[in-house]
Protein backbone atom coordinates (compact mmCIF):
# COMPACT_ATOMS: atom_id res chain seq x y z
CA UNK A 1 0.00 0.00 0.00
CA UNK A 2 2.69 2.47 -0.66
CA UNK A 3 0.96 4.34 -2.82
CA UNK A 4 -1.25 5.65 0.05
CA UNK A 5 -0.06 8.93 2.30
CA UNK A 6 0.50 7.64 5.64
CA UNK A 7 -1.63 9.92 7.09
CA UNK A 8 -4.89 8.66 7.56
CA UNK A 9 -8.46 9.97 6.12
CA UNK A 10 -11.85 9.26 7.12
CA UNK A 11 -13.93 7.43 4.32
CA UNK A 12 -17.02 5.84 5.43
CA UNK A 13 -18.20 2.77 4.23
CA UNK A 14 -22.07 1.45 3.77
CA UNK A 15 -21.95 -1.92 3.26
CA UNK A 16 -25.01 -4.20 2.50
CA UNK A 17 -25.35 -6.91 5.38
CA UNK A 18 -26.22 -9.61 2.59
CA UNK A 19 -23.18 -9.30 0.01
CA UNK A 20 -20.76 -6.32 0.66
CA UNK A 21 -19.98 -6.93 4.17
CA UNK A 22 -19.45 -10.16 3.74
CA UNK A 23 -17.26 -9.80 0.75
CA UNK A 24 -15.06 -7.63 3.05
CA UNK A 25 -15.29 -10.19 5.83
CA UNK A 26 -14.04 -12.74 3.19
CA UNK A 27 -11.17 -10.79 2.54
CA UNK A 28 -10.27 -10.42 5.99
CA UNK A 29 -10.77 -13.97 6.72
CA UNK A 30 -8.52 -14.29 3.93
CA UNK A 31 -5.59 -11.82 5.58
CA UNK A 32 -5.63 -9.73 2.18
CA UNK A 33 -4.00 -6.55 3.01
CA UNK A 34 -6.57 -3.57 3.28
CA UNK A 35 -5.90 -0.11 3.86
CA UNK A 36 -7.19 1.32 7.38
CA UNK A 37 -9.24 4.14 6.20
CA UNK A 38 -12.35 2.87 6.12
CA UNK A 39 -15.01 2.90 8.82
CA UNK A 40 -17.84 0.11 7.66
CA UNK A 41 -21.11 0.99 8.52
CA UNK A 42 -23.26 -2.43 7.70
CA UNK A 43 -26.91 -1.75 6.65
CA UNK A 44 -29.35 -4.30 5.97
CA UNK A 45 -29.51 -3.46 1.71
CA UNK A 46 -27.83 -1.02 -0.37
CA UNK A 47 -31.34 0.42 -0.64
CA UNK A 48 -31.69 1.51 2.94
CA UNK A 49 -28.50 4.45 2.25
CA UNK A 50 -30.80 7.22 1.32
CA UNK A 51 -28.59 9.78 -0.26
CA UNK A 52 -28.10 12.29 2.67
CA UNK A 53 -26.35 9.75 4.75
CA UNK A 54 -23.69 10.46 2.19
CA UNK A 55 -24.27 13.98 1.79
CA UNK A 56 -24.16 14.00 5.46
CA UNK A 57 -20.63 12.35 5.94
CA UNK A 58 -18.97 14.46 3.67
CA UNK A 59 -20.27 17.58 5.42
CA UNK A 60 -19.46 16.68 8.47
CA UNK A 61 -15.94 15.33 8.24
CA UNK A 62 -15.59 12.19 5.61
CA UNK A 63 -13.30 12.71 3.21
CA UNK A 64 -14.79 10.24 1.30
CA UNK A 65 -17.87 7.48 1.16
CA UNK A 66 -18.27 4.06 -0.16
CA UNK A 67 -21.27 2.28 -0.85
CA UNK A 68 -21.35 -1.27 -1.90
CA UNK A 69 -24.52 -3.78 -2.38
CA UNK A 70 -25.01 -7.23 -3.97
CA UNK A 71 -25.00 -7.22 -7.46
CA UNK A 72 -28.06 -5.71 -9.45
CA UNK A 73 -30.55 -9.42 -9.93
CA UNK A 74 -28.42 -10.64 -6.80
CA UNK A 75 -30.31 -8.38 -3.82
CA UNK A 76 -31.59 -10.13 -0.91
CA UNK A 77 -34.69 -8.52 -1.24
CA UNK A 78 -34.87 -8.52 -4.78
CA UNK A 79 -34.87 -4.90 -5.81
CA UNK A 80 -33.14 -3.00 -2.85
CA UNK A 81 -30.15 -2.41 -5.08
CA UNK A 82 -31.90 -1.39 -8.58
CA UNK A 83 -33.67 1.32 -6.63
CA UNK A 84 -30.52 2.37 -4.92
CA UNK A 85 -28.75 2.56 -7.84
CA UNK A 86 -31.07 5.29 -9.24
CA UNK A 87 -30.57 7.25 -6.06
CA UNK A 88 -26.75 6.75 -6.29
CA UNK A 89 -26.65 7.94 -9.51
CA UNK A 90 -28.31 11.03 -8.88
CA UNK A 91 -26.47 11.92 -6.22
CA UNK A 92 -23.34 11.17 -7.95
CA UNK A 93 -24.26 13.61 -11.11
CA UNK A 94 -25.36 16.03 -7.95
CA UNK A 95 -22.51 16.11 -6.10
CA UNK A 96 -19.66 18.27 -8.61
CA UNK A 97 -22.37 20.66 -9.08
CA UNK A 98 -22.71 21.58 -5.70
CA UNK A 99 -18.82 21.85 -6.03
CA UNK A 100 -17.67 18.38 -4.47
CA UNK A 101 -15.20 16.22 -6.31
CA UNK A 102 -17.81 13.48 -7.02
CA UNK A 103 -14.34 10.68 -6.84
CA UNK A 104 -14.87 11.20 -3.17
CA UNK A 105 -18.13 9.33 -3.57
CA UNK A 106 -18.21 5.93 -5.20
CA UNK A 107 -21.01 2.74 -5.51
CA UNK A 108 -20.10 -0.71 -6.36
CA UNK A 109 -21.46 -4.14 -6.29
CA UNK A 110 -19.35 -6.63 -4.54
CA UNK A 111 -20.94 -10.32 -3.80
CA UNK A 112 -19.84 -12.18 -0.16
CA UNK A 113 -17.53 -14.50 -1.97
CA UNK A 114 -15.35 -11.75 -4.18
CA UNK A 115 -12.84 -10.89 -1.49
CA UNK A 116 -10.20 -10.53 -3.59
CA UNK A 117 -12.34 -7.68 -5.21
CA UNK A 118 -13.48 -5.88 -2.13
CA UNK A 119 -9.56 -5.73 -1.34
CA UNK A 120 -9.42 -4.25 -4.88
CA UNK A 121 -11.89 -1.70 -4.56
CA UNK A 122 -11.37 0.18 -0.81
CA UNK A 123 -7.51 0.01 -2.31
CA UNK A 124 -8.57 2.11 -5.54
CA UNK A 125 -10.98 3.84 -3.58
CA UNK A 126 -8.89 4.92 -0.66
CA UNK A 127 -5.94 5.50 -3.25
CA UNK A 128 -8.53 7.97 -5.08
CA UNK A 129 -9.01 9.65 -1.82
CA UNK A 130 -6.21 10.47 -1.12
CA UNK A 131 -4.98 11.97 -4.28
CA UNK A 132 -7.63 14.56 -3.79
CA UNK A 133 -6.62 14.99 -0.11
CA UNK A 134 -8.12 15.82 2.52
CA UNK A 135 -11.79 17.31 2.19
CA UNK A 136 -12.10 19.83 5.25
CA UNK A 137 -8.12 20.29 6.01
CA UNK A 138 -8.60 24.14 6.79
CA UNK A 139 -12.39 23.93 7.81
CA UNK A 140 -12.07 21.21 11.42
CA UNK A 141 -13.28 23.93 13.65
CA UNK A 142 -15.90 24.98 11.49
CA UNK A 143 -17.79 21.74 11.08
CA UNK A 144 -19.68 22.32 13.43
CA UNK A 145 -22.04 19.05 15.29
CA UNK B 1 -58.22 36.36 -22.05
CA UNK B 2 -61.20 37.94 -20.30
CA UNK B 3 -61.86 38.31 -16.91
CA UNK B 4 -65.70 37.64 -17.74
CA UNK B 5 -65.38 34.82 -18.98
CA UNK B 6 -63.17 33.16 -15.84
CA UNK B 7 -65.76 34.33 -13.64
CA UNK B 8 -68.53 32.98 -15.91
CA UNK B 9 -66.06 29.24 -15.66
CA UNK B 10 -65.85 29.43 -11.91
CA UNK B 11 -69.90 29.94 -11.29
CA UNK B 12 -70.37 27.22 -14.05
CA UNK B 13 -67.88 24.87 -11.78
CA UNK B 14 -69.67 26.13 -8.44
CA UNK B 15 -72.49 23.91 -9.61
CA UNK B 16 -70.39 20.30 -9.08
CA UNK B 17 -67.48 21.83 -6.87
CA UNK B 18 -67.45 22.92 -3.01
CA UNK B 19 -65.11 25.39 -3.81
CA UNK B 20 -63.17 27.12 -6.41
CA UNK B 21 -59.52 28.45 -5.69
CA UNK B 22 -59.13 31.53 -7.45
CA UNK B 23 -57.13 35.05 -7.45
CA UNK B 24 -58.72 38.21 -5.93
CA UNK B 25 -56.74 41.41 -5.59
CA UNK B 26 -54.97 41.79 -2.51
CA UNK B 27 -53.95 44.42 0.26
CA UNK B 28 -53.13 46.79 -2.36
CA UNK B 29 -53.18 47.06 -6.31
CA UNK B 30 -49.57 45.28 -6.86
CA UNK B 31 -50.54 42.01 -4.57
CA UNK B 32 -53.80 39.45 -5.43
CA UNK B 33 -54.69 36.75 -2.66
CA UNK B 34 -55.92 33.37 -3.15
CA UNK B 35 -59.32 33.17 -2.62
CA UNK B 36 -61.99 30.55 -1.94
CA UNK B 37 -64.90 31.04 -3.67
CA UNK B 38 -68.14 29.33 -2.43
CA UNK B 39 -70.66 31.48 -4.21
CA UNK B 40 -71.74 32.80 -7.30
CA UNK B 41 -71.28 36.57 -5.38
CA UNK B 42 -68.12 35.86 -4.54
CA UNK B 43 -66.60 34.64 -8.35
CA UNK B 44 -67.46 38.71 -9.36
CA UNK B 45 -64.07 39.29 -7.40
CA UNK B 46 -62.13 36.93 -8.84
CA UNK B 47 -59.31 38.76 -11.09
CA UNK B 48 -56.70 36.97 -13.38
CA UNK B 49 -53.29 38.78 -14.54
CA UNK B 50 -49.61 39.00 -14.05
CA UNK B 51 -49.85 39.56 -10.44
CA UNK B 52 -51.78 35.88 -9.98
CA UNK B 53 -48.27 34.46 -8.55
CA UNK B 54 -49.45 31.93 -6.10
CA UNK B 55 -49.60 28.21 -7.32
CA UNK B 56 -53.62 27.91 -5.95
CA UNK B 57 -53.01 23.98 -6.62
CA UNK B 58 -50.61 23.88 -3.51
CA UNK B 59 -53.87 23.65 -2.07
CA UNK B 60 -55.30 20.43 -3.12
CA UNK B 61 -53.29 17.67 -1.10
CA UNK B 62 -54.88 18.62 1.98
CA UNK B 63 -58.40 19.59 1.27
CA UNK B 64 -60.69 17.31 1.67
CA UNK B 65 -63.81 18.60 -0.44
CA UNK B 66 -64.42 18.59 -4.14
CA UNK B 67 -63.03 21.86 -5.50
CA UNK B 68 -62.25 23.47 -8.69
CA UNK B 69 -58.89 25.43 -9.19
CA UNK B 70 -57.64 27.87 -11.46
CA UNK B 71 -54.09 27.47 -12.85
CA UNK B 72 -51.05 28.68 -15.08
CA UNK B 73 -49.36 26.39 -16.99
CA UNK B 74 -46.37 26.29 -14.47
CA UNK B 75 -48.89 25.61 -11.79
CA UNK B 76 -50.49 23.00 -13.89
CA UNK B 77 -47.96 20.73 -13.59
CA UNK B 78 -48.56 20.25 -10.05
CA UNK B 79 -51.73 18.96 -10.31
CA UNK B 80 -50.30 16.15 -12.90
CA UNK B 81 -47.36 15.20 -10.17
CA UNK B 82 -50.07 14.96 -7.69
CA UNK B 83 -51.71 12.70 -10.22
CA UNK B 84 -48.43 10.82 -10.42
CA UNK B 85 -47.81 10.18 -6.59
CA UNK B 86 -51.34 9.62 -6.16
CA UNK B 87 -51.57 12.60 -3.72
CA UNK B 88 -54.94 14.15 -5.22
CA UNK B 89 -57.95 12.12 -6.36
CA UNK B 90 -58.64 13.81 -10.15
CA UNK B 91 -62.09 12.53 -9.71
CA UNK B 92 -62.94 15.27 -6.81
CA UNK B 93 -60.78 18.07 -9.11
CA UNK B 94 -62.19 20.94 -12.06
CA UNK B 95 -59.04 22.35 -13.37
CA UNK B 96 -59.41 25.68 -14.77
CA UNK B 97 -56.90 25.96 -16.98
CA UNK B 98 -55.07 29.71 -18.21
CA UNK B 99 -52.77 30.31 -20.97
CA UNK B 100 -50.65 32.32 -19.29
CA UNK B 101 -48.31 35.20 -20.95
CA UNK B 102 -46.05 35.66 -17.75
CA UNK B 103 -46.61 37.23 -13.89
CA UNK B 104 -44.44 39.57 -13.09
CA UNK B 105 -42.56 39.44 -9.94
CA UNK B 106 -43.55 41.71 -6.78
CA UNK B 107 -39.87 42.42 -5.69
CA UNK B 108 -38.52 43.10 -9.05
CA UNK B 109 -41.49 45.72 -9.46
CA UNK B 110 -40.87 47.39 -5.59
CA UNK B 111 -37.56 47.56 -7.01
CA UNK B 112 -38.18 49.79 -9.55
CA UNK B 113 -40.64 51.94 -8.13
CA UNK B 114 -38.08 52.58 -5.99
CA UNK B 115 -40.34 50.84 -2.67
CA UNK B 116 -43.06 53.40 -2.93
CA UNK B 117 -46.53 53.00 -1.80
CA UNK B 118 -48.19 51.31 -5.04
CA UNK B 119 -52.01 53.39 -5.90
CA UNK B 120 -52.70 51.70 -9.30
CA UNK B 121 -51.54 48.81 -11.89
CA UNK B 122 -52.85 48.12 -14.72
CA UNK B 123 -51.44 45.92 -17.83
CA UNK B 124 -52.34 47.77 -20.88
CA UNK B 125 -50.77 44.97 -23.30
CA UNK B 126 -49.14 41.99 -22.35
CA UNK B 127 -45.70 43.42 -22.66
CA UNK B 128 -46.20 46.41 -20.56
CA UNK B 129 -46.76 47.34 -16.39
CA UNK B 130 -48.11 50.40 -15.70
CA UNK B 131 -47.59 51.25 -11.76
CA UNK B 132 -48.94 54.30 -9.93
CA UNK B 133 -47.22 55.91 -7.07
CA UNK B 134 -47.46 59.17 -5.32
CA UNK B 135 -44.63 59.90 -7.46
CA UNK B 136 -46.23 59.25 -10.08
CA UNK B 137 -46.78 56.66 -13.39
CA UNK B 138 -44.14 54.40 -14.16
CA UNK B 139 -44.43 52.13 -17.64
CA UNK B 140 -42.18 48.85 -17.41
CA UNK B 141 -41.53 46.08 -19.58
CA UNK B 142 -42.91 42.78 -18.95
CA UNK B 143 -39.71 41.28 -20.23
CA UNK B 144 -37.83 43.40 -17.09
CA UNK B 145 -40.08 42.74 -14.27
CA UNK B 146 -41.09 39.15 -14.91
CA UNK B 147 -40.64 36.84 -12.90
CA UNK B 148 -37.20 34.44 -13.58
CA UNK B 149 -39.03 31.39 -14.44
CA UNK B 150 -41.35 33.08 -17.18
CA UNK B 151 -38.05 33.47 -19.03
CA UNK B 152 -37.66 29.83 -18.80
CA UNK B 153 -41.30 28.46 -18.95
CA UNK B 154 -41.65 25.72 -21.61
CA UNK B 155 -45.34 24.76 -20.89
CA UNK B 156 -47.67 28.44 -20.90
CA UNK B 157 -50.75 26.45 -21.57
CA UNK B 158 -51.74 24.26 -18.67
CA UNK B 159 -51.22 20.50 -19.46
CA UNK B 160 -53.62 19.42 -18.15
CA UNK B 161 -57.12 21.05 -17.64
CA UNK B 162 -61.09 20.56 -17.86
CA UNK B 163 -61.56 24.02 -19.15
CA UNK B 164 -59.50 26.13 -20.80
CA UNK B 165 -60.43 29.93 -20.24
CA UNK B 166 -58.52 31.84 -23.51
CA UNK B 167 -56.50 30.17 -26.43
CA UNK B 168 -53.55 27.98 -25.57
CA UNK B 169 -50.60 29.31 -25.87
CA UNK B 170 -46.78 27.52 -27.57
CA UNK B 171 -43.61 28.15 -25.86
CA UNK B 172 -40.68 30.24 -27.28
CA UNK B 173 -38.46 28.27 -26.06
CA UNK B 174 -36.38 24.70 -25.92
CA UNK B 175 -35.38 22.56 -23.16
CA UNK B 176 -31.80 23.87 -23.64
CA UNK B 177 -32.54 27.45 -23.48
CA UNK B 178 -34.09 26.95 -20.43
CA UNK B 179 -32.02 25.06 -18.71
CA UNK B 180 -28.93 27.42 -19.98
CA UNK B 181 -28.13 28.40 -16.80
CA UNK B 182 -28.22 25.27 -14.99
CA UNK B 183 -25.71 24.22 -17.64
CA UNK B 184 -23.52 27.05 -17.71
CA UNK B 185 -23.16 26.91 -13.79
CA UNK B 186 -22.57 23.07 -14.16
CA UNK B 187 -19.71 24.34 -16.68
CA UNK B 188 -17.71 25.76 -13.95
CA UNK B 189 -14.93 24.70 -12.02
CA UNK B 190 -15.68 22.69 -8.85
CA UNK B 191 -14.17 25.72 -6.30
CA UNK B 192 -15.95 28.47 -8.46
CA UNK B 193 -19.24 26.09 -7.72
CA UNK B 194 -18.29 25.68 -4.10
CA UNK B 195 -17.63 29.02 -3.71
CA UNK B 196 -21.33 30.17 -5.69
CA UNK B 197 -22.83 28.01 -2.95
CA UNK B 198 -21.42 29.18 -0.10
CA UNK B 199 -21.71 33.10 -0.79
CA UNK B 200 -25.95 31.82 -1.47
CA UNK B 201 -26.61 29.78 1.54
CA UNK B 202 -24.55 31.95 3.53
CA UNK B 203 -27.85 34.37 3.39
CA UNK B 204 -30.02 31.88 4.55
CA UNK B 205 -31.71 32.07 7.25
CA UNK B 206 -33.49 28.71 7.90
CA UNK B 207 -36.95 30.43 8.13
CA UNK B 208 -38.14 27.63 5.50
CA UNK B 209 -40.44 29.67 3.97
CA UNK B 210 -38.83 27.89 0.46
CA UNK B 211 -40.32 24.41 1.97
CA UNK B 212 -43.89 25.72 3.36
CA UNK B 213 -44.44 27.47 -0.30
CA UNK B 214 -43.03 24.13 -1.97
CA UNK B 215 -46.43 22.36 -3.04
CA UNK B 216 -44.53 18.63 -3.47
CA UNK B 217 -43.04 18.95 0.44
CA UNK B 218 -46.13 17.48 1.54
CA UNK B 219 -44.75 15.98 4.57
CA UNK B 220 -46.24 19.33 6.50
CA UNK B 221 -45.18 18.49 9.92
CA UNK B 222 -43.23 15.49 9.70
CA UNK B 223 -40.32 17.09 8.21
CA UNK B 224 -36.73 15.48 9.05
CA UNK B 225 -35.31 18.59 9.10
CA UNK B 226 -37.07 19.40 12.50
CA UNK B 227 -37.30 15.84 13.38
CA UNK B 228 -35.34 15.65 16.88
CA UNK B 229 -35.42 11.61 16.51
CA UNK B 230 -33.18 10.99 14.23
CA UNK B 231 -31.55 14.55 14.78
CA UNK B 232 -30.99 15.24 11.04
CA UNK B 233 -29.69 19.10 11.55
CA UNK B 234 -29.30 21.39 14.99
CA UNK B 235 -30.76 24.65 15.11
CA UNK B 236 -27.43 26.25 14.63
CA UNK B 237 -27.04 28.28 11.95
CA UNK B 238 -23.94 27.49 10.17
CA UNK B 239 -23.27 26.84 7.10
CA UNK B 240 -23.21 23.12 7.35
CA UNK B 241 -26.33 23.39 8.53
CA UNK B 242 -28.35 25.74 6.42
CA UNK B 243 -26.19 23.43 3.10
CA UNK B 244 -27.78 20.53 4.84
CA UNK B 245 -30.95 21.95 5.13
CA UNK B 246 -30.60 22.59 1.70
CA UNK B 247 -29.93 19.06 0.52
CA UNK B 248 -32.91 17.66 2.35
CA UNK B 249 -35.23 19.83 0.30
CA UNK B 250 -33.53 18.84 -3.23
CA UNK B 251 -33.04 15.24 -2.31
CA UNK B 252 -36.63 14.54 -1.46
CA UNK B 253 -37.82 16.64 -4.56
CA UNK B 254 -35.22 14.78 -6.66
CA UNK B 255 -37.25 13.89 -9.86
CA UNK B 256 -40.20 15.54 -8.11
CA UNK B 257 -39.61 19.82 -8.66
CA UNK B 258 -42.17 20.81 -11.32
CA UNK B 259 -40.53 24.39 -11.17
CA UNK B 260 -43.26 26.45 -10.32
CA UNK B 261 -40.94 29.09 -8.81
CA UNK B 262 -42.66 29.37 -5.60
CA UNK B 263 -40.01 28.30 -3.18
CA UNK B 264 -37.70 31.06 -4.90
CA UNK B 265 -40.94 33.61 -4.30
CA UNK B 266 -40.97 32.56 -0.95
CA UNK B 267 -37.36 32.95 0.04
CA UNK B 268 -36.34 36.75 1.99
CA UNK B 269 -32.81 36.18 1.03
CA UNK B 270 -33.25 35.93 -3.07
CA UNK B 271 -31.29 32.57 -2.88
CA UNK B 272 -31.93 30.87 -6.13
CA UNK B 273 -32.73 27.60 -4.20
CA UNK B 274 -34.53 26.33 -7.07
CA UNK B 275 -31.27 25.51 -8.98
CA UNK B 276 -30.38 22.70 -7.28
CA UNK B 277 -33.68 20.51 -8.05
CA UNK B 278 -33.50 22.20 -11.58
CA UNK B 279 -30.18 20.47 -12.09
CA UNK B 280 -31.48 17.16 -11.13
CA UNK B 281 -34.22 17.76 -13.13
CA UNK B 282 -31.53 17.64 -15.65
CA UNK B 283 -30.27 14.78 -14.84
CA UNK B 284 -33.78 12.93 -14.75
CA UNK B 285 -34.19 14.31 -18.27
CA UNK B 286 -30.91 12.84 -19.48
CA UNK B 287 -31.32 9.41 -17.63
CA UNK B 288 -34.62 8.35 -17.75
CA UNK B 289 -36.06 10.85 -20.26
CA UNK B 290 -38.42 11.96 -17.46
CA UNK B 291 -40.17 15.64 -16.88
CA UNK B 292 -41.74 15.89 -13.96
CA UNK B 293 -45.39 17.13 -14.05
CA UNK B 294 -45.85 16.34 -17.53
CA UNK B 295 -47.66 13.34 -18.51
CA UNK B 296 -49.95 11.57 -15.91
CA UNK B 297 -49.01 7.90 -16.41
CA UNK B 298 -45.66 8.59 -16.17
CA UNK B 299 -43.96 7.25 -13.03
CA UNK B 300 -41.41 9.98 -11.16
CA UNK B 301 -37.97 8.18 -11.75
CA UNK B 302 -37.52 7.56 -7.86
CA UNK B 303 -40.63 5.34 -7.58
CA UNK B 304 -39.28 3.03 -9.42
CA UNK B 305 -36.22 1.69 -11.43
CA UNK B 306 -35.64 -0.75 -14.78
CA UNK B 307 -33.32 -3.47 -14.21
CA UNK B 308 -31.69 -3.09 -17.32
CA UNK B 309 -30.55 0.72 -16.81
CA UNK B 310 -29.88 1.89 -20.45
CA UNK B 311 -28.13 5.68 -19.20
CA UNK B 312 -26.70 4.49 -16.17
CA UNK B 313 -22.77 2.77 -16.76
CA UNK B 314 -20.81 1.29 -13.58
CA UNK B 315 -18.07 3.31 -12.52
CA UNK B 316 -14.59 2.64 -12.44
CA UNK B 317 -12.38 3.50 -9.76
S1 LIG C 1 -43.71 30.12 -15.81
FE1 LIG C 1 -44.98 30.12 -17.66
S2 LIG C 1 -47.02 29.51 -17.00
FE2 LIG C 1 -45.85 30.05 -15.18
S3 LIG C 1 -46.34 32.16 -14.79
FE3 LIG C 1 -44.49 32.17 -16.05
S4 LIG C 1 -45.20 32.26 -18.16
FE4 LIG C 1 -46.96 31.72 -16.88
S1 LIG D 1 -38.85 23.11 -5.17
FE1 LIG D 1 -39.59 25.15 -5.73
S2 LIG D 1 -40.00 25.06 -7.91
FE2 LIG D 1 -39.82 22.95 -7.18
S3 LIG D 1 -41.91 22.32 -6.75
FE3 LIG D 1 -41.05 23.13 -4.84
S4 LIG D 1 -41.61 25.29 -4.82
FE4 LIG D 1 -41.92 24.56 -6.92
S1 LIG E 1 -36.78 30.68 2.27
FE1 LIG E 1 -34.71 31.38 1.82
S2 LIG E 1 -33.89 32.08 3.77
FE2 LIG E 1 -35.70 30.85 4.23
S3 LIG E 1 -34.91 28.77 4.58
FE3 LIG E 1 -35.44 28.90 2.41
S4 LIG E 1 -33.56 29.54 1.38
FE4 LIG E 1 -33.30 29.95 3.56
Amino acid sequence: MSEIAPKELRIVGFLCNWCSYGGADTAGVSRFRQPTDLRVIRVPCSGRVDPLFIVKSLLNGADGVLVSGCHPRDCHYTDGNFYARRRLEMLKRLLPFLGIDEKRFHYTWISASEGARWQKTVTDFTTQVHKLGPLHSTTEAQIGS
Amino acid sequence: MGPEKLKEVIKEALKDAEVVIAYKEGFDKLHSTPCFVTTPEEADAVIFDPRCVQNLASYLPSLKKKAAVVVKGCDSRTIVQYMQEALIDRGKVTVIGIPCTGIVSIKKVMAKTGHQPILDVTFPDKNTVVVKTPKGEQKMAMADVAADKCGSCLYPTPVVYDQLVGEPIESDKTYETAYKDVAELAAKSLEEKKAYWEKEFDRCIRCYACRNACPMCVCQDSCIAESRDPHWISQKSNPTEKFMFHMIHALHLAGRCVECGECERACPMGIPVNMLKRKINQDMKELYDYEPGVKPEDKPPMFTFSVEEKKIEEHKL
